[in-house]
């Protein structure tokens, strides 16, 4: 029993003590001029679906859960963001160029039908991002007449 | 009792926090990792290591044929369905893609070549980590990639451009021998296609 006490409080002190590490926050209240809204005429049942659905990995600007206070949630939020930003940055659009653009179509496409994004672990706690038929037609649609535009 | 249980639910959440902690670590090691060898790639490029990859590629001393060489050998890895293989592959097509020697090229051309380079490395870096279907999906783009790289660089040997009309719409891929052996679909559909253009 003893020992088990000393077991929990060494945890417990050690789920308190990583609390105190600081964590970047992916926030920007600057939306640039190279952004995918800003550069492409989106119409807006369509913005508002990829603003929800898709910016908070695939931008500089995360709208976070509450629960992105506790530790050790916000490093795995953190990671993950880090990763889809690579990948694709929506505010970075314009910085692509064409080829990149045609390839960056051409995964967002693929992945909405295939359904791997958004991601299920995202999709699990944001409801409000999950994808109907209707709606990932609709994106899909809209992606492929820009990457026709493009060639 | 009361105690116990207590002491049993504050174990049970640190634990799951710490564990949850050390998966990101080893994530972050292995992120680490890449990092390295990227700038290990690049190490003969000019010796500084800070600036941005974009910027710090393309330097080295490999020529177009080793990219072809490699390109070549992951495409035969798609012939036979061998997605191990062609995750490898995939990583070092990756790796000399970061090396290849531009510098004998016009102004225009070099843009037109990192352009290239940074979309074909992209999609080589996710054949060396996805599922087969998946190669094949980025195996069609780097393809072009490397097609366009060549109306650049030229070749050595002469290649042919084949064309199979099933696969996503109509796909091409190069390759040194006339045969028509598909790597998009491999056993399923092996001598799907056909010669659309000889390249010297």
């Amino acid at each position: 029993m003893k020992i088990l006490k000393i077991i929990a409080i060494v945890l417990l002190v050690a789920f308190v003590g990583i609390q105190f590490i600081p964590t970047t926050r992916n926030q920007s209240e600057v939306v640039p001029k190279t952004d995918f809204m800003l550069v492409n005429d989106v119409p807006n049942d369509i913005k508002n679906k990829l603003q929800v659905s898709c910016y908070d990995c695939h931008s500089n600007n995360t709208i976070y859960p509450w629960y992105n206070k506790v530790q050790p949630v916000a490093w795995f939020l953190e990671d993950h963001i880090k990763e889809g930003k690579a990948e694709l940055n929506f505010n970075e659009w314009d910085d692509y160029s064409n080829r990149r653009k045609n390839s960056k179509l051409k995964s967002i496409i693929n992945q909405i039908e295939n359904g791997e994004m958004p991601l299920w672990s995202y999709t699990l706690i944001h409801k409000n991002a999950l994808l109907s038929t209707g709606e990932k037609e609709l994106i899909i649609g809209y992606m492929k007449q820009i990457k026709d535009s493009l060639n | 009792m009361k105690k116990v249980k207590l002491v049993t639910t504050i174990m049970v959440m640190a634990f799951i926090s710490l564990t949850t902690m050390s998966c990101k670590d080893a994530k972050k090691e292995h992120n680490n990792d890449e990092g390295h060898n990227t700038e290990m790639n690049h190490d003969n490029s000019d010796g500084h290591h800070d600036g941005k990859k974009k910027k710090m590629a393309m330097n080295g001393d490999i020529n177009s044929q080793t990219i072809l060489n490699d390109y070549f050998n992951l495409k035969d890895a798609l012939v036979v369905d061998d997605n191990a293989k062609a995750k490898e592959l995939g990583a070092t097509l990756a790796t000399s893609l970061g090396k290849l020697d531009i510098s004998k090229f016009t102004d225009a051309q070099q843009s037109e070549l990192k352009d290239i380079i940074e979309d074909a490395t992209e999609h080589a870096e996710h054949i060396s980590e996805s599922p087969i279907a998946h190669q094949r999906e980025h195996f069609k783009v780097l393809s072009k990639d490397i097609t366009d790289m060549v109306a650049i660089t030229g070749t050595q040997v002469k290649l042919y451009e084949q064309f199979c009309p099933m696969y996503d719409g109509g796909s091409a891929w190069l390759s040194m021998s006339k045969d028509i052996k598909n790597p998009y679909y491999g056993s399923k559909m092996l001598n799907c296609g056909k010669v659309q253009k000889e390249i010297n």
